[in-house]
């Protein structure tokens, strides 16, 4: 449906002339597509909007690597957030209460919440090392108990005898007394399938959950779901409390948006995907192979990805170039300051020039202020070229450009300036060889 | 409460969104480019999908409007004529279906998108008037298929033909085709397992049942009907078009229309395939299913 965004997205940018950075033209052009991209993904329109919304800011100013197109730019940012998004989840199933541990699934019809109960069951034998019983509440369903039940069975986990005409609530109680009884760690409770929009219905789950009490009510939810996903996930959010979800249907050809609206809309961890029929097709979920899905163009993702390593190994070697023949310029410096930027300041850079272990330390414990990258990335940013390679030339009145400039006081700028030398000086030496005491404690200083 | 009554309040449920808020856009404001865009917005919400939405959207932008109440049925006339235009020629009806004894039908769909339930529904439908029916037991996959099934035979006393779990699907088909034919029912209704249209083995699976019962009568399966579930995305369509590459397609059924899943999907589907609607479900219970008709769709889609 999609493969052509990428195309639609070189057209579009293949008349805009090339930038060092995104500017709000080409970002909310770029954005409308990737807007419709979200939408033929089935994310939700409120998630789409809101997304597109944060992005916006995040994406104007982003650098544009060399050999990628702004369009390819954006993607990235786009991916980034989505991972964000669907990320910072954790697998662990809550597990912990006084046994019986109980753990409630919740759902529409035909979800996919029997099979991933019996799923989760095995799941949780072979990683927490704990027995599980199975326990059918689907009373309405025809044979949805015997469906459970069959499951269990064909796995060895123990399930809940069936009883003909009892409701729900009442197999609770038996089930929570028949685990004391027995002696098994967690009991799963599979439960009728319901539309949200069902106020009986979904006061059964509520008095359900507050009958056992569940460490985790989860909503099991079809991958393949479209528009409705945020209004399902928040109503059964408002009912029950979700403490996370399980994503089914992941080896359909769906482009998982619904998960991305889930998550977005409830900020409900979703913790496992089923990848099929077979209960042992049940893996924990990775965000970036849905952020994939979801935006289809993981080509441009990973080449943005690989041109953006290839440009830090780049400038990487730049530096250990000029290093080693002395000729290390302001230039130079500026590519490492941003080096460090991104890889999380001082230390990411240091560690990756040669020999550096000890000096490492020493800037652990210097406390370099991250600010002052920045400020020195200004003033870098605003000498002329020539300046930048011979900083010697730099008068009195140039250093009063760069301050307009850069915003930085003279004091500030002569403090670079210091710095910069008292470096240049301190490589020479370390690529002779002589970088045996670490990093001068004046210089140090001026970092901090 | 007549039948059509039924299906416009279950439709209603799941349609309030679309016409408040168009009821909102296009009475309050006059058509602008920002009002067409939010026009975009509430049909993409009903999964239209964003190529059905933009041609709405044209259809809208093209038309003079004056923002008064009289302009109203204008705009909804717009609408409906719209998606009558499309579907209109694909209502499908039950009772007409081609005079064959027995009339196979088989029943095709992704997993848990309610093709046993619908089974029950129409076989309760079809049983009217002294038909008889039997149910051909070929979802030997899933657990307690059969079972449930077989629950729904009791229901609607139909006859049901079954194998053990994990028997080849086709020999079910056959053996109840077999039956069908040696007792001289009217409708044969076949289940399948649910299966992803994307698994080759499975599609071939289901190629191979349509295959076999052809060899017992040339021209079965006479329908098939495949099950769409109205909360599903975008993926439908390619649902729908992949299950027409193994087998005609001689209908469609779109369930959970119950729920708040407007099922905007079918306009694009139908745009795009032509393929006839039979019905809609509107619950789990056996008389939740309701024949399709156009305007009361589009009426149900527009109207809360
Ligand atoms: N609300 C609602 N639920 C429905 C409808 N049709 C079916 N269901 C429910 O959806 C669930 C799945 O239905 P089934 O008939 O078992 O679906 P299936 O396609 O046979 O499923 P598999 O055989 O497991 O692939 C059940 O809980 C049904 O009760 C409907 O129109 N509305
Ligand atoms: N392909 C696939 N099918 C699944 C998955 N999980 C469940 N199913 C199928 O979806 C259908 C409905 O599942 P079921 O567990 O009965 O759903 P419930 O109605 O929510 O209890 C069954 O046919 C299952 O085999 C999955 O991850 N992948
Ligand atoms: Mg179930
Ligand atoms: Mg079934």
């Amino acid at each position: 449906m999609f493969e052509n965004l990428t195309n639609k997205f070189e057209e579009i940018f293949s008349s805009l002339k090339k930038a060092p950075s995104l500017d709000e033209a080409q970002v909310d052009e770029g954005l409308r597509k990737i807007r419709q991209a979200l939408l033929e993904a089935d994310v939700a329109l409120p998630v789409a909007k809101e997304l597109i919304k944060n992005i916006k800011p995040k994406a104007i100013g982003q650098e544009i690597i060399r050999s990628t197109t702004p369009g390819q730019m954006i993607i990235k940012v786009v991916f980034d957030e989505i991972v964000k998004i669907l990320g910072d989840t954790n697998s662990e199933i809550n597990l912990n209460a006084v046994p019986p541990v109980c753990l409630m699934l919740v759902g529409l019809q035909g979800s996919g919440k029997t099979t991933t109960a019996a799923k989760l069951a095995k799941y949780i034998e072979k990683n927490n090392k704990k027995k599980s019983l199975l326990v059918s509440l689907d009373v309405y369903r025809p044979a949805a108990q015997e469906q459970l039940n069959i499951l269990g069975e064909k796995n060895s986990i123990q399930t809940l005898p069936i009883v003909k005409d009892q409701l729900p609530i009442d197999i609770a109680k038996r089930a929570l007394n028949a685990a004391s009884l027995s002696g098994v760690d967690t009991i799963i409770f599979d439960t009728a399938g319901r539309t949200q929009i069902d106020l009986s219905m979904m006061n059964e789950i509520k008095e359900i959950k507050s009958l056992t009490n569940p460490t985790e009510t989860i909503l099991v939810a079809d991958s393949l779901t479209g528009q409705v996903a945020v209004n399902v996930a928040q109503e059964f959010k408002k009912a029950v409390d979700l403490s996370s979800i399980i994503l089914t249907r992941v080896d359909g050809d769906g482009r998982g948006g619904a998960a991305l609206s889930m998550k977005f809309a409830t900020n409900t961890p979703i913790k496992f995907m089923g990848t099929g029929e077979k209960i042992e097709q049940f893996d924990v979920f990775y965000p970036d192979r849905i952020a994939n899905r979801i935006l289809g163009m993981g080509d441009v993702v990973s080449l943005v990805e690989k041109a953006t390593q290839d440009l830090d190994e780049e400038k990487i070697k730049k530096t250990e170039e000029s290093l080693k023949s002395g000729s290390f310029s302001m230039e130079d410096y500026l590519n490492q300051l941003r080096q460090m930027k991104k890889m999380g300041g001082m230390e990411g850079v240091l560690s990756m020039l040669p020999g550096v272990s000890k000096i490492k330390k020493q800037m652990d414990n210097a406390n370099i202020d991250e600010n002052i990258i920045k400020i020195n990335e200004a003033i870098i940013l605003s000498m002329t070229k020539e300046e930048r390679l011979d900083p010697k030339i730099i008068n009195g009145s140039r250093k009063k450009r760069i301050s307009s400039g850069s915003g930085a006081d003279t004091a500030t700028i002569n403090k670079l300036l210091k710095q910069f030398k008292m470096m240049t000086n301190m490589m020479k030496k370390m690529s002779k060889g002589g970088h045996k005491d670490g990093i001068p404690p004046d210089i140090l200083n001026q970092l901090k | 409460m007549g039948i059509f009554d039924k299906f416009k309040l279950g439709l209603s449920k799941s349609s309030k969104n679309i016409s408040s808020g168009l009821n909102d856009l296009i009475f309050k404001r006059k058509i602008d480019k920002n009002m067409l865009d939010e026009l975009e917005d509430f049909l993409i919400q009903s999964d239209v999908g964003t190529e059905s939405a933009r041609e709405l959207r044209e259809k809208f932008a093209n038309t003079k409007i004056d923002p008064k109440n009289s302009e109203k049925d204008k705009i909804f006339k717009i609408f409906s004529s719209y998606v009558c235009e499309i579907l209109k020629p694909l209502e499908k009806n039950l009772e007409n279906l081609n005079e064959n004894k027995p009339n196979v039908i088989l029943i095709a769909g992704v997993n848990g998108v309610g093709k046993t339930t619908t089974i029950g529904k129409l076989g309760k439908i079809l049983g009217q008037n002294n038909k008889k029916i039997v149910f051909g037991a070929a979802d030997t996959f899933r657990a307690a298929a059969v079972d449930q099934l077989e629950i729904w035979a009791k229901k609607i006393n139909a006859d049901i033909i079954k194998s053990e779990e994990g028997a080849d699907p086709a020999s079910v088909a056959y053996k109840s085709l077999e039956h069908a034919k040696n007792n001289n029912f009217d409708y044969l209704l076949i289940d399948t397992a649910g299966r992803l249209q994307n698994k080759k083995n499975l599609m071939d699976e289901f190629k191979k049942i349509t295959k076999v019962i052809k060899k017992i009568d040339s021209h079965a399966p006479h329908e098939t009907f495949l099950i769409l579930d109205a909360t599903t995305g975008q993926s439908a369509i390619n649902q729908v078009e992949e299950f027409k590459k193994i087998t005609p397609i001689t209908g469609i059924i779109m369930t959970k229309l119950d729920g708040t899943a407007k099922g905007g999907i079918l306009l694009a589907i139908g745009k795009k395939f032509k393929l006839p609607i039979v019905a809609l479900g509107m619950g789990e219970k056996e008389d939740d299913l309701q024949k399709f008709n156009s305007e009361y769709f589009s009426d149900a889609l527009m109207h809360s």
